[in-house]
Formats: C-alpha cells, sequence, structure tokens
C-alpha cells in the first residue's frame, strides 16, 4: 500500500506596521492618541515570527511549501511586506486600507485573517503572530484568531518544534516562574515571545530577490470586513512628570521632612 | 645627557632668567635641539641628569621667589612608576653639540623646559586659596583628605597614569578664570580634563599637575531652531547635547564611539573627527565661537558681543556661517590645541538638520583592493546622502562578534570576505534614498567582476545600531581583549592595508607575535577621510613591543606623507613623533605660539609639543 503523502507545511505570518520601538513617542496635541509622523517599523514580535518561519523551513528543508507574509495597512505598509520576503517569505499579502484609518482593532484583524486562510487553496498549517503589537499592546489578536477558526494554539513561544509526520507542534511558552510545554495537534496557532529567536539581518542577494516576490493586494471590501472600530478613545495623557528627591544632610533633616510630608510613626 | 649639563652648568643663574626674556631666535634653534633629543624631555621621567637640569633651573629662577622654590621641592619627589613603562632613551641622545646642522642654532634648552623645573605641585595653602573660590564639594584632594583620584588619573585605556593630588570641579567660567589666575601666579601646571575618553593621554597629568575637571560644567545655553546654532558649556556631554537638539530636528555635527562619556569641551580641544566627518565636516568648520579662559585667568569670550546683564548672557545670532569672523580667527588654534593654550569653557557650534531617512548596509570584500574602487561608485552613485563610509578588516570584525558588540552577519554571508565597508546614508526623504540605494547594490551585485560578495541592510533602526555597533564597538572589544596600542594614522587610501600587514610582519621578524605578546594586528578607519586605526592588541604593554613599533609605524607613516594623527590628537604619546608630519618650521611656530598664550607653560605641560 502507497503511504499517504504527508501534506507539506504552509506557513502564515501575520505582521504589522507599527510605530518602531526605538522612537521617542509624544501624545497628540488632541491627546487622542500619540504623534504617528514618526519612525514606523515592523512589530518586533513579528520580525520574530518571520524569523521562526525561516528557521523551520531551515531545519526541515523540503516540507515546508511556503511561507507568506500578510499585512494589513496603509500603502506603505509594503515596506514590512518587503522586509519579511528580504528575510526569506516566498509571497505577500497586502490588504490595503487607506492612509490615516483609525487604528485597528484586533477582533478585525482575527477575521480577516480567518478569511485570507480560506481563500489559501492549499491550505494553512501554522499560522505564526507576534504575541502582541508594540503600539497597542493588546496582546489577544492571535488567541481570537484560534477562536474563530477552532484551531489548537501555543501562545508566548519560546521554543517551537514540529513533528511533520506526526502533524504535531511541541511548543514551550513562557509562564510566570518558567516554562510550559504543550503539545499541539496541527493546525495551530503560535505567538512569539523574545526570547524565541533573534532575527537575522536582509542579506543584499535576498533583498534583490525580494523585489520580485509577488505581493497579492485585497481591500476590506474583497474581503467583507468592516474594520469600523468598536472602542472609543476618551483621552491619551502623559504619566505625571517625575520630581526630583533631594539630599538631605542628616537624619534630623531627614526626620523634618518625613514628618512634613505627613509621614509619621503610628 | 652629558651636553644637557654642562649646558645648564654654563648659564648660573642670571642665564636662568635671561633665557626667558631672550626673543624669538633662540626657541626655533632649541626646536631642532629639543627633536635631537628624541623622546626624553618632559616625560616625567626622573633620571639623574634629569633631576640634576631641574635643580639647577631652580637655582636659576631662585629671584623669582625662593618661596615657590621650596614650597615645590617636596612636591617634586620622583614618584615611581608614574608611567607604565619608560620609554628607551634613544642612542642619538649621546652625539655632540657640533653635529647640530645649522650655525644659528643655539645650545639651550627651552625657557619652557626650564620652567618646568620651576612648576610647583599644589600645597595645603593652595587649598585654601581654592577654597575661597569653589565649594568643598568641587575641591578632591588628598592633600587634606582621602579621594580615590584614579578615574581623574588615569586615562580610558589604563595605559597612562598621572600622580595628581588634586582635582578641582569648577561650574563657572568666572571659577575657571580664578583658578587658573592663581595657577599662573604660583607656577602650578594644569591638566584641563573633560570626559578623559582620550586615546593619547592628553587628558591625565604626566606628573602631579592639577586636575582642572569640566564635568560640572554642564549647561546648556542656548539654542536656535531656526539656525540651529547650539551655545553649551564645554562639559557638557556629546550624548546629552544630542538628545537636546534632536526634538528640533537637528543633530550633532560630530559623532564618536565615546558620545555617552566624551564633553563637547575635549570634542573641540582634540579637533575630534568621527564617525560624521565625511558628511559634516571638521570642528574647524561647524564650530562658530568658543569661551576660552587663557592661562592668566583671562577670559576670551567670542560667544557673544552683548554684555552681560542681570538675568543672564544673551548670546547674539552673529556667530552664523554667514558672518564671518573678522580680524584673525582665534578660536582656530584653540580648536584642536588638547588644551595647551587656554581652558575652553563655552562652544557654539552649528548643527546640521536631522536626516529625515537614515539607512545603512554592511557590505563583504572579497579583497582590500577593492575598497578604494568601491567607494568611488559608492560616492558617484549615493553622492549627497552618503553620510559615512567605514572600513574595518575581517580581525576587527571577528573580534567585536566575539565580545559581543553587535549582532553579527550569518557564516554565509561573511565566507571568504577580507574585510567589511560599512556604508551609511542620510538624507531627507525615505524613498528617494532607498531608491539610490537598491540601485547601487543591484549594479554592485550584478556587475561583470562584482567587488562585494555579500553585504546586509538594515531592516529597522534596530539593526541600523547593530551594524554601526559592529564598528563602533571595535574600539571597546580591542580593549577587551587586550592591551592595545593605537596608531591614528592618515595614509593614501591604497596603503591601508600594505601599512596593517607589513606591521604585522615586521612584528614577526621580532619574534613578538603570539597570545602572550603581540596577539593581533588589525586596522578599521574612515575610508573617507583616509584615517586609519591600527591597533596592535598585545598581552600586556612592554618596551620590546613599544620599541618595535616606535618608530618604525611613525616613519611608514611619514614615508607615505602621511599623518600622525589623523583625529586623536598628540597627547602625551605622540610629542616626540610631531616631526613626523610637521616641518619644523610649523613647530616651531607653535612653540611661539605657545609662548605667546602660556608664557609660564603652566596649560597641560608635555602636551602636543614636547
Amino acid at each position: 500500500m502507497r503511504p499517504s503523502a504527508v501534506r507539506l507545511l504552509n506557513i502564515l505570518v501575520p505582521v504589522k506596521r507599527a510605530v518602531d520601538y526605538s522612537v521617542k513617542i509624544r501624545v497628540n496635541p488632541q491627546q487622542t492618541g500619540v504623534d504617528l509622523n514618526v519612525k514606523h517599523s515592523m512589530n518586533p514580535f513579528d520580525e520574530i515570527g518571520v524569523e521562526e518561519a525561516v528557521r523551520l523551513r531551515e531545519r526541515h528543508k523540503d516540507q515546508v511549501k511556503s511561507i507568506k507574509a500578510v499585512t494589513i495597512g496603509p500603502p506603505k505598509a509594503i515596506e514590512i511586506l518587503r522586509s519579511a520576503l528580504a528575510m526569506g517569505a516566498d509571497s505577500s499579502i497586502h490588504v490595503e486600507i487607506p492612509e490615516n484609518s483609525p487604528a485597528l482593532e484586533p477582533l478585525a484583524v482575527a477575521k480577516t485573517l480567518r478569511e485570507i486562510i480560506k481563500r489559501q487553496k492549499e491550505g494553512v498549517d501554522v499560522v505564526i503572530l507576534g504575541k502582541q503589537a508594540i503600539d497597542d499592546d493588546l496582546g489577544v489578536t492571535g488567541q481570537m484568531l484560534a477562536g474563530l477558526l477552532g484551531w489548537s494554539q501555543a501562545t508566548f513561544a519560546s521554543k517551537v518544534e514540529i513533528d511533520h509526520a506526526k502533524k504535531e507542534a511541541l511548543v514551550t511558552r513562557e509562564i510566570d516562574g518558567g516554562g510550559e510545554e504543550v503539545r499541539c495537534r496541527l493546525p495551530v496557532i503560535i505567538t512569539t515571545d523574545l526570547r524565541l529567536n533573534e532575527p537575522r539581518y536582509a542579506s543584499l542577494p535576498n533583498i534583490m530577490k525580494a523585489k520580485k516576490k509577488p505581493v497579492e493586494k485585497f481591500t476590506p471590501e474583497d474581503l467583507g470586513i468592516d474594520y469600523t472600530p468598536r472602542l472609543e478613545t476618551l483621552k491619551v495623557t502623559e504619566p505625571p512628570k517625575r520630581v526630583g528627591g533631594s539630599k538631605v544632610a542628616n537624619v534630623d533633616e531627614l526626620v523634618t521632612k518625613l514628618k512634613e510630608a505627613g509621614i509619621t510613626v503610628a | 645627557m652629558a651636553e644637557e649639563e654642562e649646558v645648564r652648568g654654563e648659564e648660573g643663574a642670571a642665564g636662568g632668567r635671561g633665557r626667558r626674556e631672550v626673543g624669538g631666535e633662540d626657541r626655533e634653534g632649541e626646536a631642532e635641539l629639543v627633536e635631537g633629543r628624541g623622546r626624553q624631555r618632559g616625560r616625567g621621567r626622573h633620571g639623574a641628569a634629569g633631576r640634576r637640569g631641574r635643580r639647577g633651573g631652580g637655582r636659576a629662577g631662585a629671584g623669582l621667589g625662593a618661596a615657590v622654590d621650596e614650597a615645590g621641592e617636596e612636591a617634586r619627589q620622583p614618584v615611581c612608576g608614574a608611567r607604565i613603562h619608560a620609554r628607551p632613551r634613544p642612542a642619538r641622545a649621546q652625539k655632540s653639540p657640533s653635529c647640530f646642522p645649522t650655525p644659528q642654532h643655539r645650545l639651550l634648552p627651552r625657557p619652557t623646559m626650564l620652567l618646568r623645573s620651576i612648576h610647583t605641585a599644589v600645597t595645603r595653602s593652595d587649598l585654601a586659596h581654592f577654597a575661597s573660590i569653589l565649594p568643598p564639594s568641587a575641591i578632591l584632594s588628598t592633600l587634606h583628605a582621602p579621594h580615590d583620584l584614579t578615574q581623574y588619573n588615569n586615562d580610558w585605556m589604563g595605559k597612562y597614569r598621572g600622580a595628581s593630588t588634586t582635582v578641582l570641579k569648577p561650574k563657572s567660567t568666572d571659577q575657571v578664570s580664578q583658578i587658573l589666575k592663581w595657577c599662573n601666579h604660583r607656577r602650578i601646571p594644569v591638566v584641563p580634563q573633560g570626559g578623559n575618553t582620550g586615546l593619547v593621554g592628553g587628558s591625565v597629568p604626566t606628573r602631579d599637575e592639577l586636575i582642572l575637571s569640566l564635568s560640572n560644567m554642564s549647561k546648556i545655553r542656548s539654542f536656535d531652531p531656526v539656525s540651529g546654532v547650539l551655545v553649551a558649556d564645554a562639559g557638557c556631554i556629546l550624548q546629552s547635547l544630542t538628545d537636546h537638539v534632536a526634538p528640533h530636528n537637528h543633530v550633532m555635527p560630530i559623532d564618536l564611539g565615546a558620545k555617552g562619556s566624551c564633553q563637547i569641551g575635549g570634542n573641540v580641544a582634540t579637533n575630534a573627527g568621527g564617525l560624521r566627518l565625511l558628511r559634516y565636516g571638521s570642528l574647524h568648520g561647524t564650530v562658530l565661537g568658543l569661551e576660552v579662559v587663557l592661562p592668566d585667568g583671562t577670559i576670551l569670550d567670542q560667544l557673544s558681543t552683548l554684555r552681560k546683564d542681570n538675568t543672564g548672557t544673551s548670546y547674539s545670532t552673529l556667530q552664523t556661517p554667514s558672518h564671518p569672523v573678522p580680524g584673525y580667527d582665534l578660536k582656530q588654534l584653540f580648536i584642536g590645541a588638547e588644551g595647551t593654550l587656554g581652558v575652553i569653557t563655552g562652544v557654539s557650534i552649528l548643527t546640521p538638520p536631522a536626516p529625515q531617512a537614515s539607512n545603512n548596509v554592511i557590505l563583504a570584500l572579497p579583497s582590500f583592493k577593492n575598497v578604494l574602487p568601491l567607494y568611488q561608485i559608492v560616492k558617484r552613485q549615493l553622492s549627497e546622502i552618503l553620510s559615512a563610509f567605514e572600513y574595518i578588516d575581517r580581525t576587527a570584525y571577528d573580534l567585536a562578534v566575539k565580545h559581543g558588540q553587535g549582532r553579527a552577519l550569518s557564516d554565509e554571508e561573511v565566507q571568504g570576505a577580507q574585510c567589511f565597508v560599512l556604508v551609511e546614508t542620510s538624507g531627507g526623504r525615505r524613498e528617494h534614498d532607498a531608491e539610490k540605494l537598491s540601485d547601487l547594490l543591484e549594479n554592485l551585485l550584478s556587475a561583470d567582476e562584482p567587488l562585494i560578495t555579500n553585504g546586509v541592510m538594515s531592516q529597522s533602526p534596530a539593526q541600523f545600531s547593530s551594524l554601526w555597533a559592529l564598528r563602533e564597538g571595535v574600539t571597546e572589544a580591542v580593549s577587551k581583549e587586550g592591551k592595545p596600542y593605537k596608531y591614528d594614522i592618515s595614509v593614501p587610501l591604497t596603503t591601508f592595508q600594505d601599512v596593517v600587514d607589513n606591521t604585522r610582519e615586521h612584528l614577526g621578524s621580532k619574534g613578538l607575535l603570539g597570545d602572550d605578546a603581540v596577539k593581533h594586528v588589525l586596522g578599521y578607519g574612515h575610508v573617507g577621510d583616509g584615517n586609519l586605526h591600527l591597533n596592535v592588541v598585545a598581552a600586556a604593554y612592554t618596551p620590546e613591543i613599544q620599541a618595535a613599533l616606535e618608530p618604525y609605524i611613525y616613519e611608514v607613516v611619514a614615508s607615505h606623507r602621511g599623518s600622525i594623527s589623523a583625529e586623536h590628537g598628540i597627547g602625551a604619546m605622540k610629542t616626540h613623533a610631531l616631526r613626523y608630519s610637521k616641518s619644523d618650521v610649523s613647530i616651531a611656530l607653535m612653540k611661539k605660539i605657545k609662548d605667546v598664550f602660556d608664557p609660564n607653560g603652566i596649560m597641560n605641560p608635555g602636551k602636543v609639543l614636547e
């Protein structure tokens, strides 16, 4: 009897264009958010996701059929898709939303990804997302997607191993006080944590090749998703400025100052 | 040594004073004499002849004030081991005076050399005077309290160690003025010190000079976001100035690896070059004005033309590039003078607009011979957006990676690479720059005979910093690896690698290569300025290695008509080698100028000029 062909892995890596982590952010004058006229780059956790997908291919070689990067964002977001392609993704999808659209919410993103996965003729076996985006720090998209699809999920991954033959993933998750190993059936949603890997530089030959790799475009209407925000941000303010301390000359002065501040021995 | 004694013996008391009043010609002659002596002068070496010379001078100067002499005497006891190792004395010293080439040269040592013998060290009565100028927290002296002054006395590399007893930390120009006035009167030699990050021993005492630290003068006086003119105290740390102008979309025109510790006053005093010289030019162009305290305490204020009022000093915007300085441009003398002509207390500098888009790539080259043609292509294709072009050889890269200075490239990417080049672009528009860079890289990779084997481009600011860290971190990696001998030389681009290889060969021929002697010989530098940092990393500083390297390296540089100090300055390290790059006429003039500003020779003695 011929062994049934084990299906090759298709990996989907959603990535987000976010304010770069090294930028010193400032609240905008309207106090509705931060000034977005600053440097943007790929969300660091998503970079780790792309790197992990590429490493899976390096480990499993021909068993990984495709690595696809996908982003939902304004026209400029295509830059991060090019970065993902330069790191080793094979093709990409850009769900284009207008410039200056309101910030995306996780449920809408999860629904979009579900729609995209449905449209992948070859199917998707592993979805690797960042555990959270550094602009909103919400950290729920991966989990919502797993819920919508009914797939297994392994979040805050610090180590990923795929057993292709058994169609299982063995993931070590970061938890308070250590790591937890979970074994999941494929298809699986994995969200990356910081210690999973360190993303590589994009090498020049790969950057050149990336220019020729395909970028499939969609609009929200194509997918039938509504991005209207369900949350309203009332106000954004900076934390109160830190007031400097002062040095005291001796214990008596310290006691006086403590008393002045209203701190007394019970 | 013989000549020194007999010459001093001849003069006696009158001669000593007389010489100080003699005009310029003597000093020219002395320049020749001093050079002939080589490196021995003013080195803090306490050989017998040296001491005799000093005492002779002391007697000669008796007319000035015997009290000064006596007070100084005890402090002049030799501090053995003031240097890590003694320099070997060149055999030439034994030549008789008749060997000097031109007849008009006198056989008299320079007055300032003799003046060193009447320099005194700080005493408690001096401390009492300083206490009337400064608060107690600004006076650190081992004369009246136990203090650990190692961080002030020793340089960053641990190669140069001074023996100062006293550190003063003034907060205002006025305090600096009063301090210098007193020191000039008392003939106390002074070492101005900023961040103490220098690499040539210029910022630490050679003996027990007073250390004048500018660290407490750290106020930013003003910044005009329209013109970009920044006026700051000399003790401001470079990084804090960068942070101050950043929100206004400006950058400092200099950038060095030491930016977190070095101070702008020191940068100006050493005419620091750094990573952005290619783009923004040298401090001689970007510094618009200086406030300097002269050795006698006079304040030379070239920052403003308006007088102080009760609310503070206003700074006119007259100091802009479009208003050239009338008369002699005095500030240029202080830029690069390394604290030998006065103490810089305030700096007015032009900050350029910050680039809106920065990018960098590291290119792997199979051979050093490709660097120059690569530079020409890069210059042509990137043109105005090129902001840095740095070279690191394979050894330097491996060391930086070994000591965790930045994320390494993959093995595949560095395979077969003999050296690397880091190219940075800075421009006004990201898309425009990205396109230019992309075209350049494509051309390089698809050329018939590619100059590069591979390379990586940063995809995010984090990677941008990481790639820079591979270059900026070489200095630190080298220090972690062993004891570095650093030679900051300027030689024609085509000869860079030859100089490194020949130095390695030369050391090998002396049997000095090995894990217990010289571990590595490497080169890295600012290709755009023709500026190579040759580093010889040894297990320890030893006289044998020193002797093998000097004057060999200086001779090599001279043979290429290069400079022995492209940007690090002369400091204490290269005073003897100045003649390899500057003519006798130049050096003689410099000494004349020094004597005009600092007749008592109290400013940073033993540095720059011998």
